[in-house]
Order: C-alpha cells, then sequence, then structure tokens
C-alpha cells in the first residue's frame, strides 16, 4: 500500500474509533533509542525550521542583520507583485498539464502491457529509464538541444517540411518543452500501476466472464474501479512533487526562468529571492504559501476523491 | 488460452480461426505501438550517446544516430574543459553518495524496525507525522536549514549534504523498510525473544539481513537521487572544487560561449554512465521498490 494509503488508513480507524485494546508498551524505552536518529532530524531538520520558517515569514530578514518584524509586509508585498503571481501561474500551468497527461500516458501503457504479455519486462525497462534518469541535470541539457532551433524535433518536423522555431526560447512555448520532460518520465507511475493491476484478483475476470461480461465490460466494471485508488494517490502525490519542480526549469532556461520569465517556476523565484536578493523573509512567506497552496490541492483532490474513486470498505 | 488454440491446429472450425488470425493481429498492433513509443522515448537518449562521439560540426548538421565517422575526442576535451578535471567532480559525486547511502541505511531501517515491531506510546502518531513529513514541501525548511548549516561553518563541505541522511530525513525509505519488516513472519523474532536476545540483537541478526532487498532498493535509490541531486549542492557548494557533477555540468552550460557542444555531450554521457549501470544491475529492485511504496 502506499505512503497514502496508510494514512488514509490511520484515519479511517481512528473515526471509526476502533475498539482500541487496552494498550501496552512495552518497548518504551527501546523505541525510543531506535528512534533516537529520526526523532533528532524530524526536530531539529523539520519540526524547528517549519517554526523558524514560520516566524521569518514575518520578519525582514537578510542573513547579516538580526532579523526584524514587519507584520504581514512580506505576504503583502508579495500579492502585489506581479512577478509572483506570474510564477504562480506558470507552475499550475505545469502542475495542471504535466501532472494528468504524465498519468494518463503512464496509465495507457500499463493496460496495453496486459499481465503475462511477451516482452513485458523490456518494454517495462525500457519504458522506466527515463524516469530515472530525468531528473538530472545531464537530461535537462539535453533538452535544451532536442527542442532548439536546431534540435532534434525540429529536425524530424522538418522531413514534413514544418518550419519551427527554437522551442526552448519562445516565450509561448518554452514551459511545454518542460511538461514534455515531466510526461517523459512517465514509467515510475507506470510500473505502480502495472503491481495495481497484477493484484486484481483473476476469479473477478473469471466470475464476469461466466456472467457473460465481454472485454470491455470486464474493463469498465473490474479493472478500472479497482485501479482508482492507485490512480488517486498517484494523482495527489505527483501534484505535490510538481508544485516543488525545480531541476530541470533552472537547467533548461540557463537559471534565469526565461525566455521572459516563462518558465519561472515558483520554486526558481523562491530560490532567488533567499539565495541572490538575499531576502530570507519573503522567500520565507513564499515558502508558506506554496504550502497553502500544496495542501489546498491535495484538499481538493481528497474532496473530488469522492465522486470517482471505488473503495471497498 | 492460446496454447490450447495452438495445440490443436487441425480441429479448428471457422470461426475459431477467425478468432486466432484476430488476435494475431492485434497482438502485432500492439507491439508496433510499445515499439514506437518505446523508440520515441529513448531517441533522444541514443542520439545524446551517438553525438557525444560525433566531431562538433556534425552534431546538429545530421540528427542520425547512424553514422561511422566517429571520434572520442570530446571526451579527451571535455575532461579538462572547466577549472578542474571532471575526475574531480566524480569523486565528489561518490564521496556524497557513499556518505547518504550509508547514512539513510543506518538511520532508516532503525527508525523502521521500532515503528514494524516495537510497542511504544505515540508510536500512530509519530507513524503519520513520518508520513505526512514525505509530503511536505522542503522549501519551507530551506531557510532556516541553510542558517543552521552555515552557523555551523559547513557551507562549502560536504556535511549539509550527508549528515541530515544519518538523521533519517528521507522518509520515504523508513516507510519502505516499515512495510518490508511487516512482511516478515512473527515467529522468527517471537523464537528470538524466547532465546533471550535483545531488540537489537533482533534488529542486527533477524531483522537486517532479511530485508536486504529492501537495503538494496534504498542503496540504490539513494544513490541515484543524490547523484542528480542539483539543489543541494547549487546552495551548500559554491566553490568548484568542491562542486559535484550535477553543478558541474551546469557550468558547461555556462562555459558554452564557443558552443563546445561535442564535450558538453560527453560529459553528460559520463555522468549519466553510473546511474544506467545501477540501473541495468539494481532494476529489479527499483522496479520492486516503486511497486510496493507507489512513489517514484
Amino acid at each position: 500500500m502506499s505512503s497514502l494509503g496508510e494514512l488514509r488508513e490511520l484515519a479511517v480507524r481512528r473515526k471509526k474509533g476502533a475498539p482500541r485494546a487496552k494498550e501496552k508498551y512495552p518497548d518504551n524505552k527501546a523505541a525510543y533509542l531506535f528512534l533516537l536518529p529520526w526523532l533528532i532530524g524530524l526536530l531539529g531538520l523539520t519540526v524547528g525550521p517549519m517554526v523558524a520558517s514560520l516566524y521569518l515569514s514575518f520578519t525582514d530578514y537578510n542573513l547579516l542583520q538580526p532579523p526584524e518584524w514587519t507584520g504581514l509586509a512580506n505576504f503583502t508585498a508579495m500579492f502585489q507583485d506581479e512577478r509572483f503571481w506570474n510564477s504562480f501561474r506558470v507552475t499550475v500551468v505545469y502542475v495542471v498539464a504535466g501532472v494528468p497527461l504524465q498519468l494518463a500516458l503512464a496509465l495507457a501503457l500499463a493496460l496495453l502491457l496486459d499481465k503475462g504479455m511477451r516482452g513485458l519486462p523490456f518494454y517495462r525497462s525500457v519504458f522506466y529509464l527515463p524516469s530515472l534518469l530525468g531528473g538530472s541535470v545531464a537530461i535537462a541539457i539535453l533538452w535544451r538541444q532536442v527542442f532548439g532551433k536546431d534540435g532534434l524535433v525540429n529536425g524530424a518536423l522538418a522531413w514534413f517540411g514544418v518550419d519551427a522555431p527554437g522551442w526552448i526560447g519562445h516565450p509561448d512555448y518554452a514551459l511545454w518543452t518542460l511538461i514534455v520532460l515531466h510526461v517523459w518520465t512517465f514509467g515510475s507511475p507506470m510500473v505502480i500501476f502495472l503491481a495495481g493491476l497484477r493484484q486484481i484478483p483473476e476469479m473477478f475476470y473469471e466470475a464476469a466472464s461466466i456472467d457473460g461480461a465481454g472485454r470491455v465490460r470486464r474493463f469498465l466494471s473490474i479493472t478500472l474501479p479497482l485501479l482508482t485508488p492507485i490512480v488517486f494517490f498517484n494523482l495527489v502525490l505527483q501534484v505535490i512533487f510538481a508544485f516543488q519542480a525545480f531541476t530541470q526549469a533552472y537547467v533548461v532556461s540557463g537559471g534565469t526562468g526565461g525566455p521572459g520569465d516563462a518558465t519561472m517556476f515558483y520554486t526558481l523565484l523562491l530560490y532567488k529571492e533567499a539565495f541572490n536578493e538575499l531576502d530570507m523573509g519573503y522567500a520565507s512567506a513564499m515558502a508558506w504559501f506554496l504550502v497553502i497552496v500544496v495542501a489546498t490541492f491535495t484538499a481538493i483532490n481528497f474532496w473530488l476523491s469522492k465522486y470517482w474513486v471505488f473503495y471497498d470498505d | 488460452m492460446t496454447t490450447e488454440t495452438a495445440a490443436l491446429p487441425q480441429a479448428r472450425t471457422p470461426l475459431e480461426r477467425k478468432r486466432t488470425a484476430w488476435r494475431r493481429t492485434r497482438s502485432i498492433a500492439k507491439h508496433a505501438l510499445l515499439a514506437a513509443t518505446g523508440a520515441v522515448m529513448v531517441y533522444p537518449l541514443l542520439w545524446l550517446l551517438v553525438s557525444s562521439f560525433k566531431p562538433n560540426s556534425d552534431i546538429f548538421r545530421d540528427l542520425s544516430i547512424f553514422t561511422t565517422d566517429l571520434t572520442a575526442a570530446n571526451y579527451a576535451n571535455g575532461w579538462n574543459d572547466l577549472q578542474y578535471p571532471f575526475g574531480v567532480f566524480l569523486f565528489n559525486s561518490s564521496v556524497i553518495a557513499l556518505g547518504a547511502i550509508v547514512g539513510n541505511l543506518v538511520s532508516c531501517s532503525l527508525a523502521a524496525y521500532a515503528f514494524a515491531r516495537l510497542r511504544f506510546r505515540g508510536r500512530n502518531l509519530l507513524f503519520a507525522i513520518m508520513l505526512g513529513s514525505i509530503m511536505l514541501p522542503f522549501q519551507v525548511l530551506m531557510v532556516p536549514q541553510f542558517i543552521i548549516f552555515k552557523e555551523l561553518n559547513w557551507l562549502n563541505s560536504f556535511l549539509p549534504l550527508i549528515v541530515p541522511k544519518f538523521l533519517a530525513t528521507e522518509a520515504f525509505f523508513v516507510f519502505l523498510m516499515v512495510q518490508f519488516i511487516r512482511s516478515l513472519p512473527k515467529e522468527l523474532f517471537e523464537a528470538a525473544r524466547i532465546d533471550g536476545a535483545g531488540h537489537f540483537r533482533s534488529y542486527t541478526q533477524i531483522t537486517l539481513p532479511l530485508i536486504t532487498p529492501a537495503l538494496a532498493t534504498t542503496a540504490i535509490f539513494t544513490f541515484i537521487w543524490t547523484w542528480s541531486d542539483f539543489f543541494g549542492p547549487l546552495v551548500y557548494l559554491r566553490v568548484p572544487e568542491s562542486w559535484p557533477v550535477s553543478v558541474a555540468l551546469k557550468g558547461y552550460l555556462d562555459a558554452q560561449s564557443s558552443s563546445d557542444y561535442g564535450s558538453m555531450f560527453a560529459m553528460s554521457v559520463v555522468s549519466l554512465l553510473p546511474m544506467f549501470l545501477v540501473f541495468v544491475f539494481g532494476q529489479r529492485f527499483l522496479i520492486k521498490g516503486v511497486a510496493t511504496t507507489g512513489i517514484k
């Protein structure tokens, strides 16, 4: 089960008020010893920093002078900043277009690579490889050339007599080259879907066949509903991760977020505010706004899941 | 189903023959579609590889991957293009990756043992926090963590990239190992306990040997993620001698005034090679890891 599935399980158990056996804690001391490194990390590198950045988001802080309390100034400045909204828009387009496209392709290919199909391990490896390498700088560098003026894509288009511009340098298309890069890494969700397909009991299909259900009917009534929880978990996690995309936008645009801020991702602007402008307070305010945005998208996803995700519990 | 029909070729009715023919057409179409998709996906990678062996003037003049005019000159040039030879960056990346692997293996397995095997106060709450931390955007930790490491005088050292791994900050791996430990038969631990083994022995002598597949998955993923990590080194490593390959490659992009694409491609290939080898030899663990935890 995925991490998200596990979380949901914990929540459902709590809600149902499952009869809690009178719990004893025989291993308290040993457990906290085993957990010690993790606890230090949790407090020192996660909880502590969260509190600190929340505080910093209400201050003016440049690393050199001590932080100075400015109330909501960072947030009001942020909401009035055209560049901030632009980066927000760019990132939302990336997430809203890239994630569903990637998952749709992953699902389509997982369904095509049916159980026991000949050559499945080979195809799976070929499709999985890009998702493994896709986060690296080398691939981002390659992407610049693939979508460059004289690159691979335009080379292929020239075959059809199409004379296309340099995609990377064009303000209307630069973002889409990054979305294509994201879609290109569909291999890992595909592997997850394949594993999910394998867990659907064969007897469901047999029973349906006996009852006279055809191929399409079996797909619509068995495969698809039973796969929806896995699609959902992937959707939630991929949305969360896609909001944090950084490396590819940074490298493909040569660190500028260009052309003309067309690929200025939210995280890129945040990085620049923090480490180029040394405006740590403003950057912290941006980071907390990102948390709120991601949480909102996640909540919307959960709310929408009522309408399309199938649970048998 | 297919073997049955294949075993009795002569006893087929016309309807059956039609069905087999249809099935075969469909199978061919399917393979053709999959092969075409695979080719489109992999072509850029092959192009990168072949281009890295092409003379610079040919790379964009001829975009095909079928050529005989190959040279290793780009590798010789690219190796020394930056302030330090590329070997320095490879070495740095290796040290960081090794430190991160050891850190993740030790700290995550310790935490996982507690979550999977021990009963203690606050377990559900801490477990939920651990899972939740996978989903927390790291930007919210970025500034304070930077301040911490700066105050510790760790900038331009590998410590900010390695020490957190010894504190199990990559909760994803804790979860992976918890899943694995839970699937082990309880009787094993029971028997060990009856024989007088404490928790530490049951961790070192039963759990660790039995979860080697999960440990291998952790090691492989840690390698791939740290090897391609760009953000961490970008923030913490500002002097070229400390750069890992990811940041060094970005340096080629900046230095590309003379448009020496050949050497940039060559060093890109060098940087991808370790990842590719790990993929080839470890893909069994990778695919298992992806499938059981549901995260990339």
